[in-house]
């Protein structure tokens, strides 16, 4: 049934059109398609952001656990080059700061009516443009060694829920700390 | 349905639905939630429209059909949600410059575009370089526990944090 649906064309276009719709109904009402929300969360004035992210990775992380354990999902680990994901996370972050914006929250944020992220979108297809012409440089030099597609269960010699466990009780001490914090 | 019109939601709320949101994406379509593949694909689909076929030789293009696809329609979806999101609650409004830019930069439209341009840019290069985004690594790659994904995130924060400190408080003075 799962692998009929996955396989469908055009109704993997709807789902993810509808995914889409949703992620953007819920950005916009957690209010982080919002510049002030975002900056103010760089400034660690205001912690709306953090507080959806790691709500949201508590429960997508118990949620695609368990239905990897079931087996009907397998997970997608990204390859860890170690190098361009610092340099390159750095610059995100430069970016992230100047625009007010990420790729999610910009489409978002012109839904709602902002100009100024309709542009940061054609800076963001640029950027994404100028990273294209030089990849073969970034892979030759900084790509050559890396972790692989691993995820923190496969590096630690623990039982996965061990690591799970810690990661669940860790988010709610943040959570909890962030809303004692923000008082 | 009064909920719907609401202007905000608490973000424990929002981050749930978004955890279950990633659950069913990986479940009906075998993958996470990212958005910044998107902006690769137009922008090669763009050169491709300009230059002609020997675009899709480029290496970097060789990765992923050059095509309107899954994440395509799923970055067009958000523009589509937030605007559904912002009419129900009558926050929607067209605005060049955001409230806390404006107090401290100005009314300068011009420069507001000249540097969302620019982050936009660094923001697209970066997401690029380091395989993915906010969603993508920030909440897709993380919950899986994936080791890049938490790394990444670190070091968009940590990255974020810094330049909103220089912008806002040294840039500010200035």
């Amino acid at each position: 049934m799962l692998s009929q649906i996955r396989k469908k064309k055009y109704l993997q276009l709807l789902i993810g059109f509808l995914i889409g719709i949703t992620f953007g109904f819920l950005l916009q009402k957690g209010n982080v398609t919002e510049y002030n929300v975002i900056i103010n969360q760089l400034l660690l004035k205001d912690f709306t952001m953090f507080k959806i992210i790691l709500s949201a990775i508590l429960t997508g992380m118990i949620g695609i656990h368990t239905l990897k354990k079931l087996g009907y999902i397998d997970l997608k680990p990204k390859p860890s080059y170690i190098k361009t994901i610092l340099i390159g996370g750095l610059i995100f972050g430069a970016g992230f700061a100047i625009l007010g914006y990420c790729p999610g929250t910009v489409a978002g944020a012109f839904g709602s009516g902002s100009i100024d992220a309709f542009f940061g979108m054609i800076g963001l297809i640029l950027g994404a443009g100028i990273f294209a012409s030089i990849y073969p440089k970034v892979k030759n030099k900084y790509m050559k060694k890396g972790l692989g597609k691993v995820t923190i269960l496969d590096i630690t010699n623990t039982h996965p829920l061990s690591s799970l466990s810690i990661f669940t009780i860790s988010i709610i001490i943040i959570l909890y700390l962030l809303e004692i914090l923000g008082k | 349905m009064n909920w719907l019109a609401y202007a905000s939601w608490s973000p424990y709320i929002v981050g749930f639905l978004i955890g279950v949101l990633l659950c069913f994406s990986f479940l009906f379509s075998n993958r996470g939630i990212g958005c910044s593949t998107a902006y690769a694909k137009t922008s090669g689909i763009i050169e491709k429209l300009i230059r002609g076929k020997k675009v899709q030789k480029k290496e970097y293009y060789k990765k992923f059909e050059l095509k309107f696809d899954w994440e395509w329609v799923l970055v067009f979806g958000i523009v589509i949600g937030a605007f559904l999101s912002s009419m129900l609650s009558g926050t929607f409004k067209i605005e060049i410059i955001p409230k806390l830019w404006l107090k401290n930069f100005g009314f300068n439209p011009f420069l507001r575009i000249i540097i969302s341009l620019l982050g936009g840019i660094l923001v697209g290069f970066g997401a690029r370089m380091a395989g993915g985004c906010t969603s993508g690594h920030g909440i897709t790659g993380t919950s899986q526990l994936a080791v890049a994904s938490w790394l990444a995130t670190i070091f968009f924060f940590l990255g974020g944090i810094i330049t909103a400190f220089i912008l806002y408080y040294i840039g500010g003075i200035l």
